[in-house]
């Protein structure tokens, strides 16, 4: 058994924010009330006075790269550095090699995240065969051998007809197709947002125009099957209108953002530094600031890191050359509390929503993103004073490719415990 | 003098003072030029490595002889024959370079950034020679040492640039130098190869070429790469050529001593027509002979002194 006391206990689901004892028994939780007196020498307590207690944050879209880019990241790698970052359930895409496309690679994830024994991890099965956007893959089988969603992440579905045939059969199944939302026509092998930053850099651009579309496409395709779809990494302001329109019409539509385009601009490529070339691509100061309101106002449901390894020779060539993709499991918390919660732009509690409560909810984990008895005892330990410097070599990821490295923060994740156990603990004694 | 660079990466990082620097040490190197006997000694015992990953005739041979009259040696970098077809990245391409103990590298790369990554690990100066469709600053600043011969100051003048500016590192670098030094500059070519993001470095748009050329001082042609049609930039060659062409007519609504620069290698009778190409007007030759002083002058600034203390 396990007891945390006297943490500032932030639960928005339940919509508590008081200083509460947990008593942890069997990976569930078994109490939750104002001083709690166990008597048992079996119970571990610990101290959680000055920490915050939240539900255990979701990270609802990483690549893990394994199979097939092992150098890159490996299942038990990724689940390392998702516990370091205070997340206790992490989602991969399925654009692996294999591509996560039959029962037969989704059993191999799971056995995988099962040996490494860290965070959960939860696969996410292509939408199509090999991602190649021609057939469905067998949706059914795939979600009894455990997929928790489908998408093309990476290779998004062009087709507007397969599409709305994997909405449709969706429903059957009561599951959650998620996008990434790119007209790859008319991104046209550009490698950063298309303005007047992409114009001096003399760097081919991707028009905000292209996410747009596919936007609303999306969005009018669940309106025509009711089926619901999850929008990925959303980058700009003409997608937030989409988005607004899509919710005041009761759609069955949401959104996320990375920290990445909430705290990042195109100008900050100036010196072509390839750890800032991400798909989709850093948009201009004006879509930054659309993004942040979009969180306050609720347009936006959750932030997913796009957590997206690459190895560091990979990254360490010319701008054009390099691959797509940030990394962000261990630094996201720190960033988005040293910058929103910080800052007064957002509360702790609608960080908590955006990170734990909305992922679960959409995910449709019912025991997860809340901390009632008999949920899941999944628990974030946040300490909101510490202060420290980003650092990639402290990393557990394989993979460097963070641009927030050398940021000052204040804030950030001293205990993970999953299912009971403690996994990660920086808490010192 | 004013020049306290490493490197030569682009326009943007130089002064106006820094500009006036660069052409008026071109000045003296043109002299060198015409001489019988063309070389001094400045650089002897320095190497330098013509590092050209595109193909090209003239910035090579320009860079390649201005370092000859400087006494350095000189290495010609053979594309085809290297390592990068056997799949070496551009990194330890460089690193081996290095190892040789070189002094400087010109670089000439289709990727935009690619001189200012080598210049964030080399020990060697690095000039940019044309980088992608970023910037290419030793031909604005030879187009800029010719405009100042014919119109002996910058400020108020109006310069047109014509074509396809989008994909061109000519353009961005004469763009940017020219608005540094107080002159208006007119972009002129079809929307999708001149968009309006340029504005912001300070310039005007204009469709229209007849009303683009009105009063001006000096009309640059870029080089139209003919593939873009391929992509649907502009329908056909023919319509291109009836709207962006500088023809004798057109050419007349510009002031009467008004100049016509190409960077080459011109298509003739695409961007002008063969007489203006020709004419006393054009100053297309003078270009290719003062680019051979201006990087004379650059390589003198660069590496000329010993051990200066020079930053970025």
């Amino acid at each position: 058994m396990l007891l945390i006391k006297n943490g500032r206990v932030i639960d928005p689901a339940a919509g508590i924010d008081e200083t509460l004892d947990i008593l942890i028994k069997d990976g569930q939780i078994a109490e939750i009330k104002a001083k709690i007196t166990i008597d048992s020498a079996k119970t571990k307590v610990i101290d959680a006075s000055r920490l915050i207690v939240t539900p255990g944050l979701i990270d609802m879209h990483v690549h893990l790269r394994e199979p097939g880019f092992e150098y890159k990241e490996t299942i038990a790698s990724g689940a390392r550095a998702a516990a370091r970052g205070g997340f206790t359930t992490i989602a991969c895409m399925p654009n692996t090699n294999p591509v996560n496309d039959n029962r037969g690679v989704t059993e191999f994830i799971m056995g995988q995240a099962k040996k490494a024994n860290q965070v959960n991890v939860l696969p996410i099965a292509a939408i199509s065969r090999g991602s190649q956007g021609k057939e469905l893959t067998d949706m059914a089988d795939l979600k009894e051998a455990g997929a928790i969603a489908f998408s093309d992440d990476g290779q998004p579905v062009s087709s507007s007809l397969l599409f709305r045939r994997a909405l449709e059969y969706s429903k059957m199944l009561s599951t959650l197709i998620i996008d990434h939302c790119e007209d790859l026509e008319l991104a046209a092998n550009g490698v950063m947002h298309e303005g007047q930053w992409s114009v001096k850099l003399g760097l081919k651009g991707i028009p905000s125009t292209a996410e747009e579309i596919m936007v609303a496409r999306d969005i009018l395709l669940a309106r025509l099957t009711g089926s619901r779809v999850h929008l990925a990494h959303i980058s700009c302001r003409g997608s937030l209108e989409l988005i607004r329109w899509a919710k005041e019409n009761n759609l069955p539509v949401t959104a996320e953002v990375t920290p990445h385009h909430l705290l990042l601009t195109d100008q900050m490529i100036a010196d072509y530094d390839p750890n800032l070339k991400v798909n989709p691509p850093l948009r201009s100061k004006e879509d930054r600031q659309a993004l942040v309101q979009a969180l306050q106002d609720g347009t936006i449901d959750v932030i997913a890191t796009d957590h997206a390894p690459h190895a560091p020779d990979e990254k360490d060539t010319e701008f054009d050359a390099a691959p797509f993709g940030i990394i962000g499991l261990e630094s996201a918390l720190p960033v988005l509390l040293d910058r929103l919660v910080q800052k007064k732009i957002i509360t702790f509690s609608r960080l908590i929503e955006l990170l734990s409560t909305n992922p679960a909810r959409i995910l449709g984990l019912k025991n997860k993103g809340h901390l009632r008895v008999g949920a899941d005892a999944d628990l974030t330990l946040i300490q909101p004073q510490k202060k420290q410097t980003i650092d990639i070599n402290f990393f557990a990821s394989k993979s460097k490719n963070c641009p927030f490295n050398g940021w000052v923060v204040k804030g950030m994740a001293i205990m993970t415990i999953v299912g009971g156990r403690i996994i990660f603990n920086a808490l010192k004694k | 003098m004013i020049f306290n660079h490493k490197h030569l990466l682009g326009i943007n990082q130089l002064t106006p003072e820094e500009i006036m620097t660069i052409l008026d040490t071109a000045e003296s190197f043109l002299e060198v030029s015409r001489r019988e006997i063309k070389k001094v000694p400045t650089l002897r015992g320095r190497t330098i490595v013509n590092l050209f990953f595109e193909p090209s005739t003239r910035t090579r041979s320009s860079f390649e002889l201005a370092a000859k009259r400087l006494s350095a040696d000189i290495l010609n970098f053979n594309l085809l024959a290297s390592s990068v077809v056997k799949g070496e990245s551009l990194k330890d391409t460089i690193l081996n370079l290095e190892a040789m103990n070189i002094d400087a590298l010109i670089v000439r790369h289709s990727a935009s950034g690619a001189p200012h990554f080598i210049s964030s690990f080399c020990k060697s100066h690095v000039i940019n020679a044309g980088d992608g469709t970023h910037e290419h600053p030793t031909q604005a600043l030879l187009d800029a040492f010719t405009l100042r011969q014919e119109k002996k100051h910058f400020s108020g003048l109006k310069i047109v640039i014509v074509g396809d500016l989008l994909h061109s590192r000519v353009a961005r670098s004469n763009i940017i130098l020219l608005r540094k030094l107080g002159a208006k500059v007119v972009g002129c070519g079809p929307p999708s190869l001149v968009p309006p993001e340029f504005k912001s470095l300070g310039m005007e748009i204009n469709y229209n070429l007849d009303e683009a050329v009105e009063r001006a001082d000096a009309i640059m042609m870029l080089r139209l790469q003919l593939e873009r049609q391929k992509k649907n930039f502009f329908p056909s060659l023919r319509e291109y050529i009836t709207h962006f062409s500088l023809t004798p007519q057109r050419f007349k609504r510009a002031k009467k001593e008004a100049i016509i620069m190409h960077p080459g290698p011109i298509n003739r009778c695409v961007e002008l027509s063969a007489d203006l190409a020709d004419s006393v007007h054009s100053v297309i030759l003078k270009q290719v002979e003062n680019g051979v002083a201006v990087r004379m002058a650059i390589l003198y600034l660069l590496l000329g002194g010993k051990d200066r203390d020079a930053t970025d």
